[in-house]
């Protein structure tokens, strides 16, 4: 249980420069997305700040998966907890159309 | 103590003095069953994100308190039974807050290690490796 074992795990899971692994053909080096929760420092995500949670919800009112964003995991929780708490709230939508 | 956050809408449709009415008496009752009100924030009227009942407008309401979790009971009954709060929901925020503690404690020390050593730490790998808690990917990231 190496952390170098479970650091690729994570890579794969927000797209970073790893590739596709063994899958020949070209290989697109892009720059890793980082955590933007994580350069501001925050620490909690309130589910009353409906313009920060509003960002990460695209069209369909779904939850913008990190794969996307490039949140890390932990933030990520946070996220999608204060989302499904803002929509009880009526802060922000269940679904759009 | 457990801290909770217990945020209600009130219908569009009721004057601004019945509101104040309402979040006193509302305050009351938690205050009564020995809850303590740390903070009441009133965001004032927002547009719903989809309606509720015929309403697609509201007047939010926050209390902040401490509390055992018995007036919370007591607090949501009375919500349950007043026709002018539309929605209700509470949430226990202290484990949270004090997480959030947590993470700015650690990154405060880790502030001070790393200037107390050298700068320009770019070659170094992300993951803080000699940082052994019984700890996961959570203090890596944050």
């Amino acid at each position: 249980m190496s952390s170098e074992q479970r650091d690729h795990g994570r890579r794969d899971d927000r797209g970073g420069r790893q590739g596709g692994g063994q899958g020949g053909g070209r290989r697109f080096i892009r720059a890793r997305k980082s955590c933007r929760f994580c350069a501001d420092k925050v620490d909690y995500i309130d589910y009353k700040d409906g313009r920060l949670l509003g960002g990460y919800i695209p069209e369909r009112g779904k939850i913008l998966p990190r794969r996307i964003s490039g949140t890390c995991a932990p933030h990520q929780r946070m996220l999608a907890t204060a989302i499904k708490r803002a929509r009880n709230a009526a802060i922000l939508p269940f679904s759009l159309d | 103590m457990r801290v909770y956050e217990v945020l209600f809408i009130v219908a569009p449709n009721i004057e601004e003095s019945d509101i104040d009415t309402l979040v006193t008496q509302l305050s009351d009752v938690s205050t009564n069953q020995g809850a303590h009100i740390a903070k009441i924030d009133r965001m004032g009227r927002r547009r719903l994100a989809y309606p509720i009942g015929k309403f697609s407008e509201g007047h939010y309401v926050v209390f902040t308190l401490e509390g055992t979790g018995a007036e919370i009971a007591e607090l949501e009954r009375r919500m349950r039974v007043t026709d002018a709060v539309i929605r209700y929901i509470t949430i226990r925020i202290d484990e949270d807050l004090k997480r959030a503690e947590k993470f700015k404690a650690r990154r405060v020390a880790r502030a001070a290690a790393s200037a107390g050593s050298r700068r320009g730490r770019r070659a170094e790998p992300v993951l803080p490796i000699g940082d052994n808690e019984e700890g996961d990917e959570e203090e890596a990231e944050l």
